[in-house]
């Protein structure tokens, strides 16, 4: 190790700001999820999955598809984002960098809102990109598909932003899967419910627009609140570790 | 005498149901290195742990520049330099792209003085080379390299000389020398025999410390 590097001790006020920090985090989790893309393709691959299965399973007819379509598409997006949860923190946890990110001299809260943003980018926004063409294949008429969508966008960064809270609870558990659900699904249970529902109402030509307001609320509380308890939450699992 | 960067004031460590240290108290002066002794699960770790800011689940009080530390947390996060067992480096990126999402949050460095500080650990040619098809002692230089730019005053290393070579071991005591003298402090635990001038020990596990 050659030691001509010679670094005269800082002077404590220089930093570097949080808005540069929040995206040297979303940059490296973008690339390093993009070395792997298997673990990228499995959630949307189970998303295609069940959405084709379930006319195979239950019925085919277009009538059944319609009324049932929204739902299923909502509960494979909702259950697709659960399976990646797991690995939002667990190979930061384990190779070390999460110790590191956790003593950058940012507000943690603020970090852990732009690794959820990267995991909503990996997962949620491929999720809503989908969502068109497996609308149409369960027989969604024109208006529903496009607020479909919609609600998916709105729904899954929520999804997101919650689950980044269970996963940081459950980080210091050697089998999270089955607590982490647990934790986790009663919170999102209003979120599909409002998803389902808006889609429901539109494909009975009903307004929707206080609905997806509603949705929009969800998403304001999940980006204002979800990164306080998931920094909280990843201090604690750290702290025991 | 100049004036401590960080202070322990009785500090207490129990953990599953065993104190690992009690009423410990040590200053850690810039210009000091402080070896943390003893043996397998006495406790070091722990202590690096709870003196970076990792682990809340002490009693007793830190003191950063004689203020209580608490409500320093980004001054003294900006001050301090940890190293864990983990090294924090990235098997699926390249030692390049892995200290630059290490240094992007702390300092903004430009390419070819990352670069350099790979070349200075001895990873000459793989700056480019995703870090899984590394050695363990590569990996480990890639969280080295950090040292080289690191302007931190205190550091605090966890078991830094783990999987490095003979040179490699060298050359990292030549650099905890320099960065002494000029005037860091540095906290350190390690196995190997370090022998360095004007170094502080602090033992853990003797007396009291294990109380079954």
């Amino acid at each position: 190790m050659a030691t001509e590097f010679t670094v005269t001790l800082r002077s404590p006020e220089v930093s570097v700001g949080t808005a540069t920090a929040m995206k040297a985090v979303f940059v490296r989790d973008l690339k390093t999820a993009f070395r792997q893309p298997q673990d990228l393709l499995n959630p949307l691959l189970f998303f295609v999955m069940v959405v084709t299965l379930f006319p195979l399973g239950v019925s085919p007819e277009v009538s059944f598809l319609q009324q049932a379509g929204s739902g299923i598409l909502w509960v494979a997006a909702l259950l697709s984002v659960l399976l990646s949860l797991d690995h939002l923190y667990r190979h930061d946890f384990d190779d070390g960098t999460l110790e590191q990110l956790v003593l950058q001299p940012q507000p943690l809260f603020l970090l852990v809102l732009a690794k959820s943003l990267a995991h909503w980018v990996l997962t949620g926004l491929p999720l809503v990109l989908l969502a068109p063409v497996l609308g149409v294949m369960v027989h969604l008429e024109g208006n529903s598909v496009a607020v479909l969508c919609l609600t998916l966008l709105i729904g899954t960064p929520v999804l997101s932003l919650i689950g980044s809270i269970g996963a940081a609870l459950t980080l210091g558990l050697r089998s999270a899967g089955v607590l982490l659900s647990l934790l986790i699904i009663p919170l999102y249970i209003p979120v599909l419910i409002f998803g389902t529902g808006t889609v429901m109402a539109a494909s009975e030509g009903a307004p929707v627009a206080g609905q997806l307001a509603l949705m929009g609320a969800f998403l304001m509380l999940a980006l204002t609140l979800a990164p306080f308890a998931s920094a909280a939450a990843l201090r604690i699992s750290l702290s025991n570790s | 005498m100049s004036e401590p960067l960080l202070q322990a004031v009785n500090l207490e460590c129990e953990r599953d149901d065993r104190v690992l240290f009690r009423d410990l108290s040590f200053s850690i002066l810039p210009g000091s290195l402080i070896r943390v002794e003893g043996p397998n699960g006495s406790g070091k770790t722990t202590l690096l742990r709870i003196l970076a800011g990792l682990n809340d689940s002490y009693s007793g009080d830190l003191l950063w520049r004689g203020k209580s530390r608490n409500g320093y947390r980004e001054e003294f996060l900006r001050n301090m330099l940890y190293l864990g067992h983990r090294p924090g480096i990235k098997p699926l990126l390249t030692p390049m792209e892995n200290l630059r999402a290490l240094m992007d949050g702390r300092r903004l460095l430009p390419d070819k003085i990352l670069w350099q500080a790979l070349e200075g650990t001895g990873l000459g040619g793989f700056q480019a080379v995703p870090c899984r098809n590394l050695s363990a002692g590569q990996q480990r230089r890639v969280a080295l390299a950090r040292l080289l730019i690191a302007d931190e005053p205190l550091w605090i290393l966890d078991e830094v000389f783990t999987a490095i070579d003979i040179q490699g071991v060298a050359a990292l005591e030549r650099l905890l020398i320099e960065r002494v003298e000029n005037g860091g402090a540095i906290v350190v635990t390690t196995h190997h025999d370090l022998r360095l001038p004007s170094m502080q020990r602090v033992t853990l596990g003797g007396g009291d410390g294990y109380g079954y």
